[in-house]
């Protein structure tokens, strides 16, 4: 135990607050954290659905919920269901394996809801295109309100992309 | 074993691994895979062709090891069958449902029958990888609901057994698949995997690419060993055209596969602590491997180095500057994962969920054909870095790290010990890195040539087969993930242990969806 807490102590806190030496990374902290508390009571959940990615993207998104992203910080968060979800996150090409999956998750997340697709895959159909095995881009399946591009994108390009998405449901 | 044991004629391919390749009868191709398992060989992949646009009919290839490298078998057919191995390689029973399901060439005896591949994107009876098979119509076209998959799972019986079925879309941050589970109380009876969800087309995709077209495909058949798959598909391409890289551009190679070797097991490391209830382990690897990904875009221009490599050589050179931030990012993992690992093994909350669950004893992996890090942890002694070690590796002197608990504690412990090794590999890389030109011209292809790819990637063998058509294009292309070989055995390493327990075991695996999907 006695490690723990000293390694917790050494390491200290990570998470890159706000006031970034990149004037544009702070800004969009700032106004993240605003728009998330105006439009869903301090509260975003999010369920991230994989459609058919080559895995990429899944770094990237847990990479997000490392300690210099703190994610939770800002008051958004992963959750298990899409029942519990204000934000659907989709990666891949839609495999047409997952088509029917896909839209029952999109089906068994409450309104309001917001779709945001993830990748190059997600937003064109990427490298994979659309084939016999591969329905293409995410919004050939259920409707879609952002699109992150990046192969993957990066952590602050997916918080970038949360941030449009809620302020595309605002207008 | 000796290659004149075979009664093959066979010929050693080009490039920069081993390999040599013979055209077998039916007979043989039972024989040769026979004599392969006595001599404690495995089957690394396994995949078929359609060749009847040029006047021959379907084939299949198996990929065997041998002592002195690889043999890959090549059976031409005459009808639609061809001899079952899943009898003598149990690893080929779904390999051997996905040629069926792609090519419509049955395994003539196997006692399993059932598609794999093959949900409901197209019909029985239509064979996506055949010559002749058009592109299904335009998506509009589809039926806008699928038909159900109607997948007959075994069914296990008996007074309070009842089943959980888990997936495709799960609850975590993880790909998609289903998971069936069989179970008294919260004790496992049975699981069974049912995979294919991701299938995406790719073999087909790559035939519609030419040769440099195809390496960023290669690095996206499972995104998180981008350059393994990258690197083994670039070393097909140099086999079938000739080229050989600079040296320079091969020791960047290696510094590239540690890296993603040690990113990995870091992660995994983390993910496993957080699975049995101490986050503290996932908040400090991840922070470290956070560390890893910043510099690999600092360096190389992306942060998991896709598209780093590609046929001839390597993207992007370093510099002194570079050497410099990559020594001391080094001594910083070294230091810290050390402590890490002391705190692990001292933490008797985390030992106990990790020792003794999820085991795959060593005969049993022997005989059913667990390959990679999860094979070694259950003293499995394979690695192509130690013992077939393709340049710059045959300078470097790699340990192979090998534990024989075969439970999730061995499987850490082999994560730990690996991140030490290639820390002490990617030092000794820049120690010894040679100078020169990072990349090589690479000519165009002849028609009908035939070369192989294999890396060892962090989570076992990766192979790259490629036969070229005309016009430097791919002909037909099998990538071919080392998750194939270990999802079965995640099924028998989650009897009888609890429900629970399941994530955590799964975790220690980290197996690929999207690279067995394809």
């Amino acid at each position: 135990m006695y490690k723990v807490l000293w390694q917790i102590a050494v390491t200290g806190i990570k998470t890159e607050a706000p006031p970034q030496p990149d004037e544009a990374l702070r800004a969009a902290g700032e106004r993240l954290r605003a728009e998330v508390f105006e439009n869903f009571a301090g509260a975003l959940t999010i369920r991230h659905v994989d459609a058919g990615s080559c895995n990429g993207c899944e770094l990237e998104i847990n990479a997000l919920n490392n300690p210099y992203y703190n994610l939770e910080g800002l008051g958004i968060k992963f959750v298990a269901s899409p029942r519990h979800a204000d934000m659907l996150l989709v990666t891949g090409p839609v495999s047409r394996h997952m088509e029917v999956a896909l839209r029952r998750t999109y089906e068994a997340t409450p309104e309001p809801k917001l779709v945001v697709a993830l990748g190059d895959c997600g937003c064109t159909g990427g490298i994979f295109g659309e084939s016999y095995a591969s329905c293409g881009r995410v919004s050939n399946v259920i409707p879609v309100d952002v699109t992150v591009p990046g192969c993957p994108p990066t952590p602050f390009a997916i918080m970038q992309g949360i941030l449009t998405a809620i302020n595309v449901r605002k207008s | 074993m000796k290659l004149e044991d075979f009664r093959i004629e066979l010929k050693q391919l080009a490039g920069a691994m081993p390999v040599w390749h013979g055209r077998v009868d039916a007979q043989q191709w039972r024989a040769a895979c026979q004599q392969v398992r006595e001599k404690g060989g495995r089957l690394v992949a396994l995949w078929g062709a359609d060749n009847s646009d040029r006047g021959e009919g379907f084939a299949v290839h198996a990929a065997l090891t041998v002592q002195s490298g690889l043999l890959v078998i090549t059976l031409p057919l005459t009808g639609e069958s061809f001899p079952d191995i899943s009898d003598i390689f149990p690893a080929a029973n779904r390999m051997q449902r996905a040629i069926f399901d792609l090519f419509g060439v049955r395994a003539e005896g196997a006692a399993d029958q059932r598609k794999w591949l093959r949900h409901a994107a197209w019909p029985e009876g239509v064979f996506p990888l055949r010559k002749d098979f058009a592109q299904l119509a335009a998506r509009n076209s589809q039926p806008a609901v699928a038909p159900a998959d109607g997948y007959p799972f075994v069914q296990v019986e008996g007074e309070g057994v009842h089943e959980i079925p888990v997936g495709p879309v799960h609850a975590g941050t993880i790909e998609p698949g289903h998971f069936r589970f069989s179970i008294v109380g919260e004790g496992v009876l049975r699981l069974e995997e049912r995979l294919g969800y991701k299938h995406k087309g790719i073999e087909k995709r790559f035939e519609q690419m030419t040769l440099i077209e195809g390496a960023k495909l290669a690095g996206r058949v499972s995104g998180d060993s981008t350059v393994a798959y990258a690197w083994a598909y670039a070393m097909a391409v140099e086999a079938v055209t000739g080229t050989t890289p600079p040296p320079r551009a091969l020791w960047l190679r290696a510094l590239s596969l540690e890296r993603e070797r040690v990113g990995q097991h870091l992660w995994d490391l983390g993910f496993m602590g957080n699975d049995a209830g101490l986050a503290f382990g996932l908040a400090q690897f991840s922070c470290l491997r956070e560390d890893m990904l910043r510099a690999n875009a600092a360096l190389f221009g992306h942060r998991y180095l896709m598209d780093a490599i590609v046929p001839g050589g390597v993207v992007r050179d370093i510099g002194v500057e570079g050497v410099a931030v990559i020594r001391r990012e080094i001594d910083e993992v070294g230091k810290t994962v050390t402590l890490l690992r002391a705190i692990y093994e001292d933490h008797a909350g985390l030992q106990d969920r990790f020792v003794d669950c999820g085991r795959i004893r060593h005969d049993q992996a022997a005989r059913l054909g667990l390959t990679g890090l999860a094979g070694r942890a259950s003293g499995i002694a394979s690695d192509l870095r130690a013992q077939v070690p393709p340049p710059p590796y045959d300078k470097l002197g790699v340990r192979m790290m090998v534990r024989t608990g075969g439970d999730v504690a061995a499987r850490a412990t082999v994560r730990v010990e690996e991140i030490m090794e290639s820390l002490r590999l990617i030092g000794a890389i820049l120690a010894g890195l040679p100078g020169g030109h990072i990349s090589a011209p690479v000519p165009d292809a002849p028609e009908g040539a035939f070369g192989i790819g294999w890396v060892e990637g962090w989570r076992g063998e990766v192979l790259i087969a490629l036969e070229t058509g005309a016009n430097n294009r791919i002909r037909r292309l099998h990538p071919h993930d080392p998750s194939w070989q270990n999802w079965p055995l995640l099924e028998r390493a989650v009897l009888g242990n609890i429900v629970p327990d399941f994530p955590l075991i799964n975790k220690s695996f980290n197996l690929s969806y999207s690279g067995q999907d394809l």
